[in-house]
């Protein structure tokens, strides 16, 4: 039944919410279709995860009007509805965190708050109704999942399908999705279009929160663009472009990353063929270094614990060369997270070493590591990268705090005026906004937040840099700030190791490409000769030929 | 809920809210002092009513208790007095907060600080001037304080053993160790207190203002006032203080930072037990001259209430030590016409007002800061 574009099931108009001072929308609206797949697009704080949750009945808007379409095709008021109301009306949110419980099956995780009961005055659960119930719809809507199975032993693309799943269980015939392809490797995402486009045809509705354009040009029919919390425009995706889109979303033209994709690798294998194996040295013989290109960072036989696995990196090797970009690419939770933290002296090895310059940090501290030129953007700002109640001047001091001291006793007072002088130079050099140093990390947006992150790590002198999701939740202008940033470093002559779960973001950036699988780099190519078809198999494990 | 308020409509827009430049540390102060002001209000009405319910007029009650306290120099040098003890304490206690740390036991640290003092006073030469000794008496609180504080940093650094937990049980067996040692090695019989110290003396106030006279309110109250500043420039102003706040927020960002957070956690709690071991002068040299069974009265408990509504800022402490103890002076003058359990209820009904009304109040604050 092809989806008639007369009757919309969805109605926002001029939403505004406002959390305090934070105005979040301010006049926007959307209008989605029966049977379409509407991208809603915007850099990160432009409002759109707000406007769904208003939608899907978590937030009351301050004022507007929301109307959802009946099952006659009348459009309802439905202004300042909440979940519940939502959930009867056929609205159901998959979020970007997933809402499960990790120790209930999942079977159990689809039932909770709905559970099937068996007759009697007991109300005993009827688990094997439940399991019926979740194959029938699994069959039926092509998200494969075990009913039986526990959600923590799920992997993130299976607890996604979980998260769909539920909404759909509860009747939901419009579906929103906050950003669902984060977590996922490339043939995830391919199954997940394809239920997608299945829905669809079943005259469902789905709404899509992405930043990503290509899979907004890949999936959807209509795009509606936000900025700074109200509705720029609505383009039909087949009469639009991914520049266009972009322009919409930052106010002005950006460089997209696929545009300036570097087609050839630059020294990022000659260094491993000229360099010799003998290059061991330590601080010590550092002399040997001269004349020779020795590697900025060298990693050999690293082999990292976590809390389940004693090999989350297993026994992993590699070495960086100055001006070199080393991308490591891989779904997420293969040891990525392990080896940074290992690296970065956050988590301790269990065996191998660390060398960074012909220096031996297997053993350093954090601040030694920073001392002898180690640079760190973690993957999660919010947890480390940024103190959230600091201001800005503090954070970009974090880690470098015992260089902002002045004389005296102990040499431990901080001094106020390099402080702000610091802050001042950093907020200007990476054009952090709002400009006020004394603003608390917290109020600024995802992407300002990440480049007070890169201003400290790269505003300073530095040998290496590991950047580790270095533009997740960031928005369009500041990725092609962040990126443009990294490319700077290597013309500069450092190492840098890239992470990054968006292996669009490893190609357009890397002169050598690994895969992380299991623990262990399964495969290391020049970028020339690394493309998402021959890396998609070695990220699922398919391909495992090291 | 369908239109929006005028204000609101005006208001810059998030980008641009920083044009109003923000002074953190005014801020920071504003945070520490409407909590007090916010529990004095509520303590004064519900005070009102309890007072009714007592069959007698609010007016006439208050007013006995303002003469009792803040009235007359006597009843001030005693707010002073147990203010300074108190402020000890809630500074101990906001100390370690900082660093994440609920400190529950600066009870016992308080007893052991004054505890030590007696002791390293038993030993000193007679004659001594204060002035003297008084550098030798600190260093004994605040070592004596400092060991069971950082007693229990340690067990959180190294065992991951929660700091409420093991602050709790060394309070029973620090306490139980001192009564120990008092009943069998120290106290002068048919008493509980050690013999009078001969050295180390502090002057009272009534020394330098006469109409004290009577009050045990002594120098030691400048010690506080003194350690609440110092406090507040570790904390602000200083690299270990920096790092102290990062650990306290955000752990796992501090430790990014370089920071060690075991490290951490055991400094921070050896600084406050001794800061509450400090306390223990203010009894020993400035009051009573000997070691008491018991002389801590819980002021290590009320010290919680004290820093939570002090703001767990230095200076906000130090107000809220002084609201702490006119309620509690002003139990004392105001005991024949209500019981003194009504005291109590007003403490317990401050904490609350507190507990319930911060974050409302630091919400409004936020708002209002950004209009202006």
């Amino acid at each position: 039944m092809m989806p008639s574009s007369a009757t919309p099931a969805i109605r926002l108009t001029d939403i505004h919410k406002s959390f305090g001072p934070v105005r979040a929308n301010r006049g926007a609206s959307l209008e989605v279709m029966r049977g379409e797949i509407h991208a809603l697009v915007g850099e990160n704080g432009a409002g759109k995860s707000t406007l769904m949750r208003v939608l899907s009945g978590m937030y009351a808007p301050d004022s507007g009007r929301m109307e959802v379409s009946e099952a006659n095709g009348a459009l309802r008021d439905v202004t300042g509805w909440n979940t519940a109301a939502a959930i009867a009306a056929g609205v159901g949110m998959v979020h970007q965190h997933f809402m499960l419980v990790p120790t209930l099956t999942v079977a159990e995780n689809l039932m909770l708050g709905a559970e099937l009961t068996k007759e009697g005055p007991l109300r005993v659960l009827d688990s094997a109704r439940a399991a019926q119930a979740v194959d029938d719809l699994s069959r039926r809507t092509g998200l494969r999942v075990n009913a039986e199975q526990r959600v923590a032993d799920l992997s993130v693309g299976e607890a996604q399908r979980v998260e769909i799943l539920k909404a759909l269980y509860r009747g939901a015939r419009t579906l929103i999705l906050d950003e669902p392809t984060a977590v996922l490797s490339p043939p995830e995402v391919a199954e997940l279009w394809q239920v997608l486009r299945q829905m669809r045809e079943r005259g469902e509705t789905i709404v899509l929160i992405t930043h990503k354009l290509d899979e907004v040009m890949s999936i959807s029919d209509m795009i509606t663009v936000m900025r700074h919390g109200r509705t720029i425009t609505r383009l039909r995706t087949v009469d639009t472009t991914p520049q266009e889109i972009a322009r919409e979303m930052v106010g002005r033209d950006v460089l997209l990353a696929a545009d300036v994709r570097r087609d050839a690798a630059l020294g990022g294998e000659s260094w491993a063929a000229t360099a010799p194996d003998s290059v061991t040295a330590t601080a010590e013989n550092g002399s040997l270094g001269s004349g020779l290109a020795l590697p900025t960072l060298e990693v050999r036989g690293l082999t990292v614990s976590n809390a389940r696995r004693s090999n989350a990196v297993d026994d992993v090797s590699f070495s960086i060369a100055p001006g070199e970009i080393l991308g490591v690419a891989g779904v997420e939770g293969n040891g990525q997270t392990e080896l940074i933290e290992a690296i970065a002296g956050l988590r301790r090895a269990r065996s191998g070493s660390i060398l960074l310059d012909h220096l031996d940090i297997t053993g350093a501290t954090v601040r030694a590591r920073g001392d002898a030129g180690l640079s760190h953007i973690p993957e999660d700002r919010h947890a480390r990268g940024l103190v959230l109640d600091y201001s800005i001047a503090d954070n970009l001091i974090l880690g470098q705090q015992h260089r902002f001291t002045r004389g005296g006793f102990l040499n431990s007072f901080l001094d106020g005026e390099r402080i702000a002088d610091n802050a001042r130079k950093q907020i200007r050099a990476f054009d952090i906004r709002p400009n006020d140093p004394a603003l608390p990390a917290r109020a600024l947006s995802g992407g300002n937040q990440q480049k007070i992150v890169v201003a400290r790590e790269m505003g300073r002198d530095f040998r290496v840099l590991l950047a580790a999701q270095p533009t997740r939740g960031v928005d369009v202008g500041a990725i092609e700030f962040i990126h443009a940033q990294l490319r700077t470093a290597r013309g500069m002559g450092k190492g840098v190791l890239l992470l990054s779960a968006d292996l669009a973001e490893v190609l357009a950036l890397s002169d050598r490409v690994a895969v992380m699988y299991g623990g262990r780099f399964v495969i290391v190519i020049p970028r020339a000769q690394a493309s998402e078809e021959v890396l998609g198999p070695y990220m699922t494990g398919a391909e495992r030929a090291a | 809920m369908t239109t929006a308020s005028p204000e609101l409509t005006q208001d810059t827009s998030t980008t641009e809210a920083a044009a109003a430049p923000l002074r953190s540390s005014r801020s920071r102060l504003e945070e520490a002092l409407l909590p007090s002001l916010v529990a004095l209000l509520v303590a004064a009405i519900v005070g009102d009513v309890l007072i009714l319910i007592f069959g007698q007029a609010p007016a006439a009650v208050f007013r006995l208790l303002f003469e009792g306290t803040w009235g007359n120099s006597y009843g001030f040098g005693q707010v002073l007095y147990k203010a300074t003890t108190l402020t000890f304490t809630g500074l101990s206690i906001a100390f370690a907060l900082r660093a994440g740390l609920f400190n529950i036991g600066a009870e016992s640290q308080l007893a052991a600080g004054g505890f030590l003092a007696a002791i390293v006073g038993l030993l000193l030469p007679p004659g001594l001037s204060w002035i003297v000794t008084l550098p030798v008496y600190m260093a004994a609180a605040a070592l004596g304080g400092g060991v069971v504080g950082g007693a229990a940093g340690q067990l959180k650094a190294r065992f991951g053993a929660h700091e409420v937990i093991t602050t709790i049980m060394l309070n029973f067996i620090v306490l139980a160790l001192l009564s120990f040692l008092t009943a069998t090695h120290l106290k002068v019989p048919e008493t509980l207190h050690t013999k009078e110290l001969e050295s180390g003396a502090l002057p009272r106030l009534s020394d330098f203002f006469a109409s004290f006279h009577g009050s045990a309110a002594n120098v030691v109250l400048v010690l506080a006032m003194i350690a609440c500043v110092i406090a507040w420039w570790y904390l602000f102003r200083t690299r270990r203080g920096f790092e102290l706040r990062a650990v306290g927020l955000q752990p796992e960002a501090a430790e990014y930072g370089g920071v060690k957070p075991g490290a951490v956690w055991t400094r921070a709690m050896t600084i406050s037990g001794a800061i509450a071991g400090l306390g223990g002068l203010n009894f020993v040299l400035g009051y009573k001259h000997y070691y008491e069974e018991g002389f801590a009265g819980g002021a290590g408990f009320l010290g919680i209430a004290v820093a939570l509504v002090g703001g767990t800022h230095p200076l906000g402490v130090m107000l809220a030590a002084l609201l702490f103890a006119t309620i509690s002076q002003g139990g004392l003058a105001v005991n024949a016409m209500v019981p003194k359990q009504f005291v109590e209820v007003l403490q317990a009904v401050v904490i609350i007002a507190v507990a319930v009304s911060v974050p409302e109040v630091r919400r409004l604050l936020r708002i209002q800061r950004t209009r202006g």
